[in-house]
């Protein structure tokens, strides 16, 4: 009953083509009274619920890297800096190598010569790691950032973030050996596989 | 000591005490019987329940200790537990026996000091306890939830001593309630421009997945409830986005932060996992929609077929594209396929129960099902998602399974379709 009055709502005031996925551009999230017969009595466009967020506290939580890298934020960090980061802060669940203890612990490194190639799809076992899978080099200091490591989750500081980015990205053969990145590098480096990944806003457009 | 086929034995008595002392025996503790423990800890009841006074009320009801169904495996923070499928029937999980899948660990909330901040492209952000939510309109309907890793182990490599639970336990359907989402940006104008939002949980992982906006508008929720209570810790407590039918994983729980954007963020859940390698060497992304799909759930390894004449065949099919249209049942190993009768409502995006009477004449035999969605969309064999998608691919599985039937009456896997 309200999933066909939301359906109706949208297609009324255009909030966008709510009757399909194929067009997925809102155009307004205007609502005209009469809307709201779909919903009950209502009054007024809005139930005026919730409260503005306190500034601080959603900059601290609003920690996310977009692909483009505009987010990054300032610092720098060297992968001889993350190497050392490495073994004192990953390593435990990630070997010294790289290699993980998968399924928990994901592999993160290696560029096996059998992967190279992209030939995922015929070979189950061929582990995806940074340099023969990851697209967005972006992605390696959001997640660092938000999730790692696993003893104190968000405990490193961002220059702590871009070295062990650069020591991963360093190690998979994507960055030379002595780089320093900062937010303008770490936007430039472009992975290896990048190309390889299909995606459209039309949702399912690639498959 | 009188005969155990009496009426009242001395042992009765002190059963039916201990029940009406709090249902100690009932909750399945081992009794012994006769100096020996009970065959298999096979719970004891008194010969004749009718001769004397069962069990006192209790504030929450157990299951009969003569039904003991669980979730496997177990125990691990970064992992899954998968539903029994082969214990239950209808097509509503208890919520204590829905798939888990954590890739953090199950945060401990406080529902009182969780909020949801709803940012980004919106005429104003806004912050939400769950108390706020509550006041506005809200909606309760059934979807299913499936991992899209789900199958994998049966497709990867299939074998004879899978269970219906191991082969296909991380789908799980729930009565759901919530608020649209479409409401709640219209609550904080959502942008025209917002083309994307990212959805953050509050778990130690701090999980992010990116969600075309037009989810929103079409079923996308807030849900805080499941089958008419809060929603398990497990699935998501105080709050979680509900995007019926597609993939388990971005249905993000314990929901703290929606932003409004104009692109995908590229999380790690949307590159280096939850992504399609093809056979072209090349990978999808942001394949969302679940695929019609279906298991019979009864037979299945490794409970044996017992007695030659009729038996109810069913199982369970769903699509994350819409409703299921139709099951077909082969028995005799896909040579011939019978639509199956569909057991209660079709609801788009929840799973049915179907069944098929079937005559066991003693012969070894392959039952299979098949199931067809709204979108035309058929369920296919495993070889031909194989030809179709490559043996490494990683995620929706939803080849054809089914159950070989011995002339003993043993059922084993058939996952080679």
């Amino acid at each position: 009953m309200m999933h066909r009055s939301l359906i109706l709502l949208s297609c009324t005031v255009g909030v966008l083509m709510a009757c399909g996925l194929s067009d997925v551009t809102p155009r307004s999230t205007a609502i005209t009274s009469a809307d709201y017969a779909a919903f009950g009595p209502m009054d007024g466009a809005r139930l005026g619920l919730g409260r503005t967020p306190d500034k601080t506290a959603l900059a601290a939580m609003d920690t996310d890297i977009d692909a483009e890298g505009a987010t990054l934020p300032s610092g720098r960090g060297s992968d001889e800096e993350g190497k050392t980061l490495y073994a004192q802060q990953c390593a435990m669940c990630h070997a010294a190598d790289g290699r993980g203890m998968p399924p928990a612990f994901p592999r993160l490194l290696g560029r096996d010569p059998k992967a190279e190639g992209f030939v995922f799809a015929d070979d189950a076992k061929l582990p995806h790691t940074i340099g023969n899978y990851w697209p967005y080099a972006t992605t390696l200091f959001d997640y660092i950032k938000r999730a790692m490591p696993l003893t104190a989750p968000g405990s490193l500081t961002d220059a702590q973030v871009y070295a062990l980015t650069a020591y991963l990205l360093a190690e998979d053969d994507v960055i030379p050996k002595g780089t320093t990145l900062d937010a303008t590098s770490l936007r430039a480096v472009k992975m290896p596989y990048f190309d390889r990944f299909l995606w459209s806003d039309e949702v399912g457009a690639s498959r | 000591m009188r005969a155990p086929d009496t009426s009242v034995t001395r042992r009765d008595l002190l059963v039916g005490a201990a029940g009406a002392l709090g249902g100690a025996v009932l909750a399945g503790l081992p009794v012994s019987v006769d100096g020996q423990e009970a065959a298999a800890a096979r719970p004891t009841v008194p010969a004749d329940p009718t001769k004397l006074q069962g069990g006192v009320t209790t504030q929450v009801g157990t299951r009969s200790p003569f039904e003991t169904p669980t979730r496997a495996p177990y125990g691990e923070t970064v992992g899954n537990s998968f539903t029994p499928l082969q214990d239950l029937t209808g097509v509503i999980t208890p919520s204590d026996l829905h798939f888990e899948r954590h890739h953090a660990g199950i945060p401990a909330i406080d529902p009182d000091r969780h909020t949801l901040t709803i940012h980004g492209l919106v005429d104003r952000p806004l912050t939400f306890t769950l108390d706020d939510l509550k006041r506005f309109p809200q909606v309760v309907r059934t979807y299913f939830i499936e991992c899209s890793g789900n199958g994998r182990a049966a497709y990867r490599d299939p074998k004879p001593d899978m269970t219906p639970q191991e082969v296909s336990g991380m789908i799980s359907t729930s009565e759901w309630t919530g608020v649209p989402l479409a409401t709640l940006f219209r609550e904080v104008g959502a942008s025209p421009k917002a083309k994307w939002f990212l959805a953050e949980g509050g778990d130690a992982c701090l999980m992010t997945r990116s969600v075309p906006i037009a989810k929103a508008y079409d079923d996308a929720m807030i849900v805080w409830a499941q089958n008419g209570e809060p929603l398990r810790p497990a699935q998501g407590y105080p709050m979680r986005l509900l995007l019926p039918g597609w993939e388990g994983n971005i249905n993000v729980k314990w929901l703290r932060r929606l932003e409004l954007g104009m692109a995908p963020w590229m999380t790690r859940w949307e590159t280096s996992k939850y992504t399609d390698p093809r056979p072209d060497h090349k990978a999808d992304m942001f394949t969302f929609a679940q695929q019609p799909k279906s298991i019979i759930t009864a037979p299945g390894y490794p409970r044996e077929v017992k007695g030659h004449g009729w038996h109810a065949v069913n199982g369970l099919a769903w699509s994350g594209k819409g409703k299921i249209t139709r099951v077909e049942v082969s028995i005799d190993g896909g040579k011939s396929w019978s639509d199956a009768e569909i057991l209660g409502e079709v609801r788009p995006k929840a799973a049915v129960r179907f069944q098929q009477m079937w005559e066991w004449k003693g012969q070894e035999t392959i039952l299979l099902s098949r199931a067809t969605d709204e979108t035309g969309e058929v369920q296919p064999t495993r070889t031909a998602l194989i030809a179709k998608r490559g043996i490494g691919t990683d995620y929706h599985f939803n080849q054809i399974v089914g159950w070989k039937v011995e002339r003993t009456g043993k059922v084993f896997f058939h996952g080679e379709t």
